[in-house]
């Protein structure tokens, strides 16, 4: 089996994670911003595994079930906190939450 | 165990005071007076329990011998810390004085604080179990325990039930009593770690720490942290201006409190801890000591002239009077110390009975701007004759207690520094001043805004009453006070004499203790100075 | 010996007056209240008359007899007792107090009677009274300062008697912080001796102050100094005399017994208790001899041109204790024990005279406005009469003759004295003279102004005549050598002061000294008669050509002395707690306040509310935190 690099997997993961969080930054529903989350989270699990391979070492792909775990708990929590904020403002918009500024 | 129980019942006192709120409003008053007579009862008790002999000249570092009561019970074992409480002359007297104010501060709170009747109490006798245990504790651990204890209860009294600026208040006393406690706690773990280091052994017990050996740089900033802590509350000049905001905003019984007994947490600190632990360093600091104390007294006394709202100038002669306290501790001659120890309760008595008053007043024409009032004699005699007897009290008239306070500190202290306390004499006069501008200005004059008030009855004059029977008393024969008290000062007298000896250095702070040159011989011969166990008199004197 | 036993009564009997009126309050009928007052000053009076009788007649071993009550305290090496001494000297003292005393109570009753605050009053004097016999009878010079203190105090309160007058108020408070500042300075005083001496117990503090000390011992001089400072601030003698003219607004039976008769003669008791300090210290005591005789001066010419009749008499107090100090510095202690035993007799009955003259004119106190008060008064100008003569020292017939003259002579003749302290002296008595008898005319003589609305009763009528008799025979204890030479009052005082110490002096020049002492009164009543009774026209010129309006203004406002105190102390003072009300000292810590709040001001806007803002936040914190890490 020919081997990939494991350089073309930390680059892909990191255009993964930089366009992950172009999409934080800039996107204002909230719905894309916890999708943006959601790459940047793979992106990351991403690396761990083709550390992992490079090493070979399962330590890489225990570090993804972490992150695969965190993320559906994110996902869940987030969608909660989502609804909930449509319900208060009946919108997406993250900028409409500001009631936090000083 | 004695010990112990008087700071339970307090404790518990409060905790039920803030339940039975619910069956009656009432009952939190009856309950806190309650516990607090029974405390009261106890310390009686104390006072004249039979068959103890207070020894001669107890070995400090032997410890026990020493107490009028004690209770030694180790805690956490792997620290050093012990529920190490104690009792001597000076603590009976302090923790005597704690629960007599207590009392008046509940019946004089019985009819101002409608508002949370159980809560306030809770807040008031937590803050009295706090003092109690300050005043008790001989582990530096439990002691800054308490010395926290004491905080919040009280932020809770200013914030919550007083005055029109109490926010503030509360929140400049927390800050200004926490950053310094925080200092202290800074100096107790030093001081525990010097101690680990050269012996050994991990301790908070007061008595272990004792003549610790520590650099003199090392020393002085330890010292300092003591200092400070105390400095704050007592409170020394600099660091005093938390005191008159939270003195005014505080409720009647908070201001009692807070004057008669806070402050006195302060000079207690410095008699029980600063000096005997760092001598050497508080000797060298003694004339900066004494400088701060002049001015204390003469700035306080200044500055409660000056003041219009009557309570902030009550507030303002607390600090003029502790600068007597402060001169006559860091004099740390027999003389002196007594005095100091008088001046504390007779001011914590006087100035206690002045708070009253002046709540007494708020209550019937709520204000305390003195502008005004003016005339109150006529429609209200007695208040004004105990206002008349009491602020002669502040001002120093022979035949009242504070008088020989102030006296036997200037008397002492004229032995160690002639200047600090010709200068300090003055305050009298400033303290005359002011006084005599009290009652001129609220019960002398015309009656300009023709108040009608009901004059006191029974209730206030039985508190009255009792505070005038004690000031007279201490006045015309202060005696039991002095042999209570000075069992326990000759003590901390010679363990500072003790750790003298037994670090050879010479210090320049003997000499500012020792007086001048001028004096030297009387100096000697009336300094006590008790024949040390094992240690010529010689090295006793020629040091 | 059990009458002696009986000595602790005699202060404690006004202060069981004391406490009863102060307990019950206006509760108690008038009758009732006069009875406790002035009966307790009357027993206190009838057990010093019995005691001294005793006294003189079997004298106690050693011409002095303690009686130890209890151990104040004892802290130290410090062990003041309350105790009481009775001796020559203190029992004079106390005779006086509770005689005079007494007869002012009684006086007071009617006096009063209109006033509401009739038990108050009892009650303040009653507490002065027990304060006075305190201190005369101390036996430690802490015990003193009690009863020092004490009088202090209720002459603050019964000059504020009237508190509903501001103006009673500000007197009052000035009479208390003047002699205050006297009073630390005597303090510091106490402390001196103790640290140096190491008691306070008088006896053993002469004592050892003559074995410790010689003369001219520095401590001895500033110790001496300090208790001459109490004595200065108390009796009212340059410069602290300021207070005892503004005294006057107490009502005035108080002038007669605590500005006049007693409480002002303090400081004299205290110098002559203390005479030994002061005889070590030859620099001090010339300063007390110096300070009597300026302050007798200054004194008699602003009496000379005061118009309110109290204010007469207040400065003449000044002026008359200033001949005490003479008296005291020049070493004739027992001059001046003399001195103000017939002053107190001769002040106090003034002083209720005038107090007669002020109530029957409601409440006038403007001699202008006063005249020919003779007729409608008789008693009270017989009797005011002989006290004016007995103040201007009229020869022979009175006792204040003999207590001037004995002054007068020891100035000249003592070792301390000198003929410049006599010549103040002399001049003193002229003035005395001519302000005495300025004012009896403007009283008494010329054209009736107005009507005596209320004639005196019994209650004042006998006050005054026992008073005016003593004011009389007072003196015929003593008298200089060419009238009889009788020391019966110096002998007696020699049990307990040293006698003064005379330079060799002719019998006739002793003769011609008297001749000279015994004609000034004489001319000064002349003088007064005319420009004041004759030609008071003239007066008026005089006193209202510049210079002379002048100087009247300058003597009328006592010497400037307030001016300059008000300027040099009350002003600064006020200023400085009028701009630091609220404390400079705080200002660094709202300093740290204003800091913080103006930090958070600047950070509140980096809360803007934005997830994404924060997310950037975040962003640029981590990459800030890698290439830390990466190139560092």
């Amino acid at each position: 089996m020919a081997s990939v690099p494991v350089e073309y997997g930390l680059i892909l993961a990191g255009i993964l994670f930089i366009l992950g969080l172009l999409g934080v930054l800039v996107r204002r529903n909230i719905i894309f911003i916890l999708l943006s989350i959601e790459v940047m989270l793979n992106s990351a699990g991403l690396a761990f595994i083709a550390a992992g391979y490079r090493w070979g070492q399962p330590d890489g792909q225990i570090m993804f079930f972490f992150i695969l775990a965190m993320a559906a708990t994110e996902v869940a929590v987030g969608l909660a906190l989502a609804l909930q904020f449509y319900n208060k403002t009946r919108t997406l918009d993250t900028d409409a939450a500001s009631r936090m500024r000083g | 165990m004695i010990l112990i129980w008087l700071i339970i019942i307090p404790f518990l006192g409060g905790i039920i005071a803030w339940y039975s709120d619910r069956l009656n409003t009432a009952l939190p008053r009856w309950i806190s007076l309650i516990a607090l007579t029974f405390d009261f009862a106890l310390l009686l008790a104390l006072w004249f329990k039979p068959g103890i002999v207070l020894p001669p000249a107890g070995n400090l570092v032997q410890g026990s011998t020493m107490w009028l009561a004690e209770l030694d019970r180790s805690w956490v074992p792997q620290l050093g810390i012990s529920l190490h409480l104690a009792m001597d002359g000076l603590s009976l007297l302090l923790v005597l004085l704690t629960v007599f104010l207590g009392i008046t501060a509940v019946a004089s709170s019985w009819t101002e604080i409608q508002d949370r009747v159980g809560f306030f109490h809770l807040n008031l006798m937590w803050v009295l179990a706090g003092i109690i245990g300050v005043f008790l504790a001989m582990d530096l651990f439990i002691f800054y325990f308490f010395w926290e204890l004491m905080l919040i209860p009280m932020y809770f009294l200013i914030a919550l039930w007083g005055h029109e600026n109490r926010f503030y208040a509360a929140v400049k006393f927390f800050i200004f009593t926490q950053v310094s406690g925080l200092l202290l706690l800074i100096a107790i773990l030093g001081l525990y770690f010097i101690h680990a280091r050269n012996t050994g052994v991990y301790t908070f017990d007061y008595l272990q720490l004792l003549g610790t050996y520590m650099q003199p740089a090392t020393e002085f900033w330890l010292m300092l942290g003591f200092l400070i802590a105390f400095a704050v509350k007592l409170p020394v000049v600099p660091v005093h201006t938390w005191l008159p905001e939270a003195h005014t905003e505080a409720p009647t019984a908070g201001s009692v409190i807070l004057a008669g007994l806070l402050l006195k947490t302060g000079a207690y600190g410095l008699l029980r801890f600063t000096i005997p632990l760092f001598p050497r360093a508080a000797f060298e600091f003694a004339p900066i000591a004494f400088v701060l104390a002049v001015i204390g007294i003469l700035y306080g006394a200044v500055l409660a002239f000056a003041q219009t709202d009557l309570k902030r100038l009550v507030a303002y002669t607390s600090i003029s009077h502790m600068g007597f306290v402060l001169l006559g501790i860091f004099a740390w001659n027999e003389t002196a110390l007594q005095g100091a120890v008088m001046q504390i309760i007779c001011h914590g008595v006087a100035t206690g009975a002045l708070f009253i008053l002046v709540g007494a007043l708020q209550e019937r024409i709520h204000t305390r701007e003195m502008g005004r009032m003016g005339g109150l004699w006529a429609t209200a005699p007695r208040i004004g004759g105990v206002a008349l007897f009491f602020a002669l009290a502040s001002l120093g008239l022979p035949g009242l207690g504070n008088f020989i306070g102030e006296f036997l500190v200037l008397l002492g202290s004229f032995r160690v520094n002639i200047a600090a306390a010709s200068v300090a004499a003055v305050g009298l006069i400033a303290a005359t001043v002011y006084a005599l501008w009290i009652i001129q200005r609220v019960f002398h004059g015309p009656n300009t805004f023709n108040w009608r008030m009901p004059d006191f009855r029974g209730r206030e004059m039985i508190i009255m009453a009792a505070m005038i029977i004690v000031i007279v008393w201490l006045g015309l024969y202060p005696q039991p006070v002095f042999n209570k008290a000075g069992q326990a000062l000759g003590n901390l007298q010679r363990s500072v004499d003790i750790i003298e000896i037994a670090k050879p250095r010479l210090s320049r702070a003997g000499d500012t203790r020792r007086g001048l040159s001028l004096f030297t011989d009387e100096a000697k011969r009336s300094r006590r100075i008790g024949t040390v166990p094992g240690v010529p008199m010689e090295a006793v004197n020629g040091r | 010996m059990i009458m002696f036993k009986l000595l602790w009564l005699i202060p404690a009997l006004p202060f069981a007056g004391f406490i009863i009126l102060a307990l019950t309050g206006s509760r108690l009928t008038r009758t009732r209240t006069a009875v406790i007052g002035a009966g307790s000053a009357g027993l206190s009076m009838v057990i010093t008359i019995l005691t001294g009788i005793r006294f003189i007649g079997s004298p106690p071993p050693g011409n002095a007899y303690v009686q130890v009550l209890w151990t104040w305290m004892s802290v130290g090496g410090f062990r003041p007792e309350i105790a009481f001494r009775l001796d020559a000297l203190s029992l004079a003292m106390i005779t006086v107090v509770t005689a005079v005393g007494f007869l002012i109570h009684l006086y007071s009753s009617e006096f009063m009677a209109g006033d509401e605050g009739y038990s108050r009053f009892f009650a303040y004097m009653n507490l002065f009274v027990g304060s006075m016999l305190t201190l005369v009878l101390a036996d430690n010079l802490l015990l003193l300062y009690l009863g020092w203190e004490g009088v202090g105090l209720c002459s603050y309160l019964l000059i504020g008697f009237w508190y509903k007058d501001t103006y009673n108020g500000y007197a009052a408070r000035k009479a208390f912080v003047v002699t205050r500042i006297g009073d630390t300075a005597m303090g510091i005083g106490l402390f001196l001796l103790f640290t140096v001496l190491g008691t306070l117990q008088i006896q053993e503090l002469m004592q050892r102050a003559l074995q410790q000390w010689g003369s001219g011992n520095v401590m001895a001089g500033a110790a001496a100094a300090l208790l001459l400072g109490g004595a200065l601030g108390k009796s009212a003698q340059l410069p602290l005399q300021t207070w005892l003219p503004d005294a006057m607004a107490g009502p005035t039976p108080v002038s007669a017994l605590i500005h006049a008769a007693t409480m002002v003669t303090a400081g004299v008791y205290l110098i002559a208790r203390t005479h030994v300090l002061f005889s070590l210290a030859p620099l001090v005591q010339a300063a007390v001899a110096v300070i009597g005789a300026v302050t007798l001066l200054i004194a008699g010419f602003s009496a000379l041109t005061q118009s309110d009749i109290k204010r007469v008499l207040a400065y003449s107090t000044i002026s008359q204790i200033g001949y005490m100090f003479l008296a005291l510095g020049v070493g004739a202690w027992s001059a001046a024990i003399f001195h103000f035993m017939t002053h107190a007799f001769f002040k106090a009955l003034l002083f209720l005279g005038a107090g007669v003259v002020i109530l029957g004119l409601h409440n006038e106190h403007n001699m202008f406005k006063m005249g020919g008060l003779r007729k409608q008064l008789p008693l009270t100008f017989w009797t005011f009469l002989i006290g004016a003569a007995s103040l201007s020292a009229l020869p022979l017939v009175t006792a204040g003759y003999y207590s001037k003259d004995l002054i007068l002579y020891s100035a000249w003749a003592s070792e301390a004295g000198s003929p410049l302290l006599w010549a103040a002296g002399l001049a003193g008595a002229l003035l005395t003279a001519l302000y005495t008898f300025r004012m009896v005319f403007l009283v008494f003589f010329g054209e009736e102004k107005t009507r005596v609305e209320r004639k005196p009763g019994m209650q004042i009528k006998i006050p005054l005549i026992i008073l005016a008799v003593l004011s009389i025979i007072g003196g015929f204890v003593e008298t200089p050598a060419s009238l009889g030479g009788l020391h019966i009052f110096t002998k007696f005082m020699y049990t307990a002061l040293p006698p003064v110490v005379n330079l060799p002096l002719p019998a006739t020049g002793e003769f011609i000294l008297e001749i000279e002492a015994a004609l000034a009164p004489p001319i000064g009543i002349f003088i007064a008669y005319l420009f004041f009774l004759y030609r008071p026209r003239y007066t008026g010129r005089l006193a209202s050509t510049p210079s002379g309006s002048a100087l009247h203004r300058f003597w009328f406002s006592g010497w400037g002395f307030d001016w300059i105190y008000d300027r040099i102390i009350v002003r600064p003072f006020l200023w400085f707690a009028r701009i630091d009300k609220n404390d400079f000292l705080d200002l660094p810590y709202l300093g740290t306040i204003w800091a913080g709040k103006g930090v958070n001001r600047l950070l509140v806007h980096t809360q803007t509310g934005k997830v994404r803002w924060y997310a950037v936040g975040i962003v640029i914190g981590a990459i800030l935190a890698l290439s830390a890490m990466v190139f560092l």
